[in-house]
């Protein structure tokens, strides 16, 4: 019997939501790692029972844990991430030199083809590799020796590598996203990075087309089309049919263009959903309402969907790595809220239900789909 | 013998109890206890100094017998009653965070 589990990373645990193929009915388990911000849990495609979390904390630095029973028990593997040779700066705040110094793992993406092999994206922004399930990690260096490096500079949530994506079509290619440098390709499996950001527009930098230095919050691929990518930027939700080489705006008639999460049905790859936010300080859903909005284009048009959602007094985010479908058919959404509920959707959007209403506040939302 | 007190997330990431026990050969100094602690439970490298520079993390604080220790390089040695096991060495969480 198919069946999903969802893998919640909150700002004080993890939290381990399992249901059967119907997805009414479901069982919690957690916190684990109870007073621990775990800003990403992903489960290996190959093994689904070897699940990665990032467990961080402002007082004990960096974990990273390893399960290999689906989340039932944990064992901590290692933490030391160092940067390849001398770190050298990155752009400050202020616009002066600031050295590359690790704090956090903000993303864990496991390989698509080996279980004990898992990527790493860090702040400040850097990429790393491990191997053998964690047990070792190093830096990819082609990256941040990308001739642009020295002029990165941090979002207000820090310079953070956020986002990884996997050609599954050609595992030398690989897709990373930056706050507030921008998005990256490889083609030679990480040893050497191009900045994808033509088509890009960002205000009030100084160059609002600028090679770096645009805000990308979240991107997103199909499995079935690797070339075409989706993107949520600060401002403006993009798209590109030649693997980033050209984006283009397809906001279209979104009620705010600003918002963090993106994510693609999993069966339709034109159809792809976003949580529009309020910005720029504000950063919750217009007029208290919480909307989900669907395009079945590819974008441009898009339709809201509430039906099981708050439409009123509802002031929460929905953060970057929040959001993800399930495989199962019908294709199932889930995301998470700064307010600790998980909404979930067993019908690609049309209607939700929290499946948990208070948890704390939630960075991430993995789901496995087992069969 | 050196007893090394834990804070609770420490104690639960090297899965002990509140006071651990270590044997040190040679001077006991702040550096040797934590080298030694290091040693014994891997899993809090990188959590209590930095992986690379040895530095103190910001919110983690040093005491014994009373004192402050935080500061002190980690070749000071350690009070007579730290290093014959009569007083604990205190790994402290600074009271901050939400």
């Amino acid at each position: 019997m198919s069946g999903v589990r969802v893998l919640v990373g909150t700002r004080k645990g993890a939290f381990i939501l399992t249901s059967d193929g119907k997805r009414n009915k479901w069982d919690v388990s957690g916190p684990h790692f109870g007073g621990w911000e775990m800003y990403h849990l992903k489960g290996s495609p190959v093994n689904p029972n070897r699940l990665y979390a990032s467990q961080s904390s402002g007082w004990f630095g960096q974990q990273i844990q390893r399960s290999d029973d689906g989340g039932k028990t944990w064992e901590a593997v290692n933490n030391k991430f160092v940067y390849d040779g001398v770190p050298g700066t990155h752009q400050w705040y202020d616009g002066t030199p600031h050295p590359w110094e690790f704090k956090r793992v903000w993303h864990l993406e496991p390989s698509l083809t080996d279980a004990d092999v898992v990527y790493a994206g860090v702040e400040d922004a850097a990429m790393f590799r491990s191997d053998d399930g964690g047990n070792s990690w190093n830096e990819m260096p082609g990256l941040r020796a990308h001739g642009t490096g020295s002029q990165w500079a941090p979002g207000a949530g820090g310079l953070c590598l956020h986002t990884i994506l996997i050609d599954p079509s050609n595992p030398k290619r690989m897709f990373i996203a930056i706050s507030a440098a921008g998005a990256f390709r490889t083609d030679d499996g990480g040893e050497t990075w191009k900045a994808i950001n033509r088509g890009l527009r960002s205000q009030h930098i100084p160059e609002p087309e600028a090679e770096v230095g645009h805000c990308v919050h979240r991107i997103a691929m199909h499995r079935s089309r690797p070339s075409v990518l989706f993107m949520q930027k600060h401002w403006d939700v993009m798209r590109t049919d030649d693997g980033g080489d050209n984006w283009r705006e397809v906001s279209g008639n979104l009620p705010t263009d600003f918002g963090f999460v993106i994510d693609v049905h999993a069966h339709e790859p034109e159809t792809i959903y976003v949580v529009p936010i309020k910005s720029d300080s504000e950063h919750y859903p217009p007029d208290g309402k919480l909307r989900v909005f669907r395009s079945r284009s590819g974008g441009n048009e898009w339709e809201p969907l509430t039906k099981g959602l708050p439409q009123s007094d509802c002031y929460v985010n929905v953060l970057r790595d929040a959001m993800t479908v399930d495989a199962l058919d019908p294709c199932g959404i889930y995301f998470g809220t700064t307010g600790g509920q998980v909404y979930g959707s067993a019908n690609g959007g049309d209607s939700w239900a929290p499946i948990v209403r208070d948890l704390p506040a939630v960075m991430s939302v993995e789901v496995q789909t087992l069969t | 013998m050196i007893r090394v007190e834990l804070p609770q997330h420490l104690q639960t990431l090297a899965r002990v109890s509140r006071e651990v026990t270590l044997e040190i050969a040679g001077p006991v100094t702040q550096g040797s206890v934590l080298d030694a602690l290091e040693a014994r439970y891997p899993v809090l490298e990188g959590a209590i100094r930095d992986h690379v520079t040895k530095k103190r993390r910001p919110f983690l604080r040093y005491f014994a017998c009373a004192q402050d220790l935080s500061h002190d390089p980690p070749e000071t040695p350690l009070p007579d009653a730290v290093a014959s096991g009569a007083e604990p060495y205190v790994i402290l969480g600074a009271i901050a965070g939400g």
